[in-house]
């Protein structure tokens, strides 16, 4: 903090010296009061916290702003790094199943999880999740996307078999009526048979005893209805079931009696029942059934996969942002030609570091030199750093796409003038050198205003006093001059630093493809692969880079002395 | 200085060589341009030492003028020969160059403006970094320059066309203004600008000039914190903030909306208000506003009487560096933004990108000319600013 504002050590009346000395007073003869009767200190401490109210009521619309604006986004971003629960909502069941499964055993799992898969996927299917699940699963195995595409078509296979048996038996298990009526209450019945276009659809209500006899079934046909109702807006008593009830109604056939079931429709309800008991019955096995679909669900990797991205949290999008995989015993680098953002994170480093030196090497003859000369050469020379401080990045970024090109100015130049031949111009852009060059001249100002502001401050007479006590000009400037400049190469060579490490539109324009940064991959992500996790996760770890930097930049420098132009 | 350094003639021998050694430099270029360097170092260099002995031996001093002046005929028609007219501008140019530099160095002006006891060394190192300083500023301003005349070219290129290099008027055209003025897509471009940077500029200078008098303040619980979270919008990298916020923006329906890009430029423009505003209220004496309560002025008033009036310079400053903020902003809009919401930048960056026309140029010079406006603007407060602090106390 500032000394001039740290209210410890201004002499003079302020509120706290004069605390202070109440405080001394006390200790002589009594408390000393105010023109009001009440005693000094009290009425001093009051004053004080009123003036904190008000301050902090000035700065609370800003700060809640901000809060809202920009740390909350921030914090979303951080969230979204971890967050994982598109695998377990979309496939609770399975999920749940697959706790029991050993993944390291080398096996397929057994059926109950592929009845789980099945009435998990099926559902879906029908709302349209499986292929984002699928996407999802294809950033850490790939082929999962087409397997859950083609898995969501192929399931109504299932539900089929027993459907066409029960309509065999009779037609209206292949009707909306009949079911309705067999799973629906009386009262919803009622209300679903008098509605008409334009009213609100009636809310689904089970008949009280049939979740008891046919618990599956009525579990699915509970979701059917609500999936019509809000989804589609169809009256559920009009609509078919789909096929996953018939299975359901196969399975408590199969398992439970429904002699005990008095309610409407009984009589197909027992029929049914004897049919699925009798020898003939023909059951599809979901194993072959999900085999046929696609051979894939052999492949015990692709339920690993499923068990690893189950728990609603996760860890992969940072390993993928560090080159690593999981695997059922735990974090492992990927392979050798997998491994890209090691390589990225290196070269952002890198060239950023670059871009830091080359800022140094220019920015010190020019801040010497403006901060020697008289005052109004400087600030006519200063304008030349300050004009492309001012001007818009995106100008700075063509000119430097003009200048740069194979055809552009630098070339034509070069051949006019005979230095290369026209069949053999320099390539400069589209790549490391073209980033480098172009942001070494955007962030230079950067670098010259807070070295100028050091070194203006720098009195003359201490390199004055070296020479004429007999230092070289070197030693006079090495031993003298250049270590009182150093914290203004400090401020400026971190503040370039953070700016280069997360800069985006000029590496974009003339980076080429060897020539970008983290960030192009961030935005890359963020708007062409949709791996939003993976960009939050590159985003986060950025983003500590920074903070870290922004940490050493507040101890070194200090916020609040942040300049602008000068 | 207390000292004055006279110019002193230099030795004929000296004159000669220096000048021969800037021939011969400028012969490098000439040589290559016309097949032979070897032939043009020895050309440049013979040619120049014999002028520069003409100059200082055998013609009178008094001559300097009318020998100046024939050393640029001399070289234009020189350069005209090589090369044509732009051959004769160059020529012409350097012709002036060198006659200038003969009596420079040959009148021994070039030691006037130094201390005399200075070495000849220290005398060429002074001249060398002076040099070499020039030539940075030169690479800070030149592709900035450069932008300018391509954005009257003629043809849809991003480069000089013989046309233009020969000064040829037929090779320059405004007819990339006259699309920049009546394309849809630019004028709609510039429009959503002038749309969105305003009022986002308006939002960031109230909130924040409020906050920078509430941080001013001596006695603010957790001062440091407060200001790391404020200045933090400045210091996070573009591209994070952008993906927060398009995360974050989503949920609550403000991706794609005006005030969804309005909110985001004017939480980006807040550092500089807070840092250029606090900046100013370091030199503000809070007397003046004690005064002012004790004559019974009320808060409000004397905000607006005392307290505005003097920091105003440095709110105009932050205001200015908020509204360029939100104008050149481009990653966030890319992000946040939508169709119908596509700012200039944004314009000029998808043109960059699929390399468009050079209607990006002329949008580029437009630009150019406008930060000469606010950067004019912005020394004018600074210094009034100063003026200010330097009249109240403290």
């Amino acid at each position: 903090m500032n000394t001039a504002t740290d209210p410890d050590k201004i002499t003079g009346p302020t509120p706290d010296n004069a605390l202070r000395a109440a405080d001394a007073s006390d200790k002589k003869d009594g408390p000393v009061l105010a023109a009001d009767g009440t005693p000094l200190k009290k009425s001093l401490g009051r004053a004080l916290r009123a003036q904190k109210l008000r301050a902090l009521a000035m700065i609370a619309p800003l700060l809640i702003f901000v809060v809202l604006t920009f740390i909350a986004p921030i914090f979303d971003m951080l969230f979204r790094s971890v967050e994982n629960q598109i695998v377990s909502d979309t496939l609770p069941r399975t999920t749940q199943a697959l706790k029991d499964w050993d993944d390291t055993s080398g096996q397929v799992p057994g059926d109950d999880v592929f009845e789980a898969a099945y009435i998990d996927i099926f559902y879906a299917a029908e709302n349209k999740m499986h292929t984002r699940l699928g996407t999802r699963l294809n950033y850490e195995l790939t082929g999962v996307s087409s397997l859950f595409r083609k898995s969501g078509r192929g399931l109504d296979d299932i539900g089929e078999v027993y459907k066409d048996q029960f309509e065999d038996l009779d037609e209206n298990w292949d009707e909306a009526e009949p079911w309705a009526e067999l799973m629906g209450s009386d009262a919803w019945l009622a209300e679903a048979r008098a509605w008409e276009d334009g009213q609100p659809l009636p809310k689904f209500e089970l008949r009280e005893g049939i979740a008891e006899v046919l618990p599956r079934t009525a579990d699915a046909y509970s979701q059917f209805a609500a999936f019509t109702r809000v989804e589609e807006e169809d009256n559920v008593f009009n609509e078919e079931p789909w096929t996953l009830v018939h299975t359901m109604l196969y399975e408590d056939l199969a398992a439970g009696d429904v002699s005990g079931y008095t309610g409407p429709r009984a009589d197909m309800l027992i029929a049914a029942d004897a049919l699925v008991d009798s020898p003939e019955f023909e059951t599809a096995d979901l194993k072959a059934v999900f085999e046929d679909i696609d051979k894939d669900w052999m492949d015990p990797v692709v339920w690993q996969t499923i068990k690893m991205y189950s728990p609603d949290y996760t860890s992969g999008y940072f390993l993928n942002s560090v080159d690593m995989q999981k695997t059922p015993d735990g974090p492992a680098l990927r392979d050798e030609d997998e491994r890209i953002y090691g390589i990225l994170f290196k070269r952002t480093m890198f060239m950023s570091l670059v871009i830091t030196f080359s800022c140094i090497a220019l920015s010190y003859p020019v801040a010497f030199l403006l901060s020697n000369l008289p005052a109004r050469t400087a600030n006519l020379l200063m304008i030349l750093v300050l004009l492309p401080f001012w001007t818009s990045l995106l100008v700075r970024t063509s000119a430097w796409k003009v200048m740069l090109q194979q055809q552009g100015v630098i070339n034509d130049v070069l051949v006019w003038i005979g230095l290369i031949a026209d069949d053999n111009r320099l390539v400069m852009i589209n790549n490391q050198l073209g980033t480098i060059i172009a942001m070494t001249h955007i962030l230079l100002p950067f670098m010259i205003l807070p070295m100028y502001s050091v070194m203006s401050t720098i009195p003359p007479y201490y390199v004055r006093a070296a020479k004429s006590l007999g230092a070289t000009n070197w030693t006079a400037f090495w031993r003298v001059y250049f270590p009182q400049s150093v914290p203004g190469i400090g401020a400026g060579s971190i503040l370039v630093f953070i700016l280069a490490i997360g800069y985006y539109i000029t590496p974009e324009i003339v980076g080429g493809t060897t020539g970008t940064f983290i960030s192009n991959r961030i935005a890359y992500h963020i708007s062409s692969s949709l791996n939003w996790g993976l960009a939050a996760a590159l985003g986060t770890i950025l983003l500590a880079v920074v903070l870290i930097l922004y940490w050493a930049y507040d101890k070194i420098v200090g916020i609040d002395n942040v300049k602008l132009g000068g | 200085m207390a000292v004055e350094t006279q110019a002193v003639k230099k030795p004929v021998l000296f004159t000669a060589l220096v000048m021969g050694a800037f021939g011969a430099f400028a012969g490098v270029f000439v040589g290559a341009a016309n097949g032979s360097v070897p032939l043009g170092v020895v050309i440049g260099f013979v040619l120049l030492a014999a002028i520069a002995f003409a100059a200082m031996e055998l013609l009178d001093p008094k001559l300097e003028q009318p020998v100046k002046w024939g050393l640029v005929v001399l070289m234009a028609i020189f350069g005209f020969v090589l090369s044509g007219l732009p051959g004769a501008l160059v020529g012409a140019i350097f012709g002036y160059i060198f006659g200038v530099l003969i009596y420079w160095v040959g009148m021994g002006r070039y030691r006037v403006p130094l201390p005399p006891y200075l070495t000849a060394g220290q005398v060429m190192w002074h001249y060398s970094f002076r040099t070499l300083c020039g030539a940075i500023l030169v690479f800070l301003i030149t592709p900035i320059l450069v932008v300018m005349p391509l954005s009257f070219n003629a043809e849809n290129f991003f480069t000089f066309t013989p046309e233009m290099l020969r000064l040829d008027p037929a090779g320059y055209s405004l007819k990339h203004y006259r699309d920049f003025l009546t394309n849809s897509e630019w004028t709609s471009a510039v429009w959503n600008s002038v749309r969105i940077a305003p009022v986002a500029t308006f939002i960031s200078v109230t909130l924040g000039t409020l906050a920078a008098i509430g941080l001013s303040q001596s006695h603010v619980p957790g001062k440091r914190a407060i200001m790391v979270v404020l200045i933090s919008p400045m210091i996070v990298p573009l591209i994070i903030s952008a993906t927060g916020m398009y995360f974050f923006y989503s949920k609550i329906g403000l991706v794609g909306t005006y005030w969804g890009v309005v909110l985001a430029h004017a939480v980006l423009g807040i550092p500089f208000v807070i840092i250029t505003v606090t900046a100013t209220l370091v030199g503000f004496d809070n007397s003046l506003t004690r005064a002012a309560a004790n004559m019974g002025a009320d808060p409000v008033r004397t905000f607006f009487k005392v307290q505005m009036p003097l920091i105003l310079p440095g709110v105009i400053s932050g205001a200015l560096f908020a509204f360029i903020t939100s104008f050149d902003e481009v990653v966030v809009v890319l992000f946040i933004g939508s169709a119908e919401l596509q700012t200039l930048p944004w314009q000029m960056f998808t043109g960059l990108r699929e390399q468009i026309s050079p209607t990006i140029l002329a949008a580029a010079t437009i630009l150019v000319v406008i930060s000469i406006g606010l950067l004019t603007t912005v020394e004018m407060l600074r210094r009034r600013s100063e003026r200010l602090r330097g009249m109240s106390p403290g």
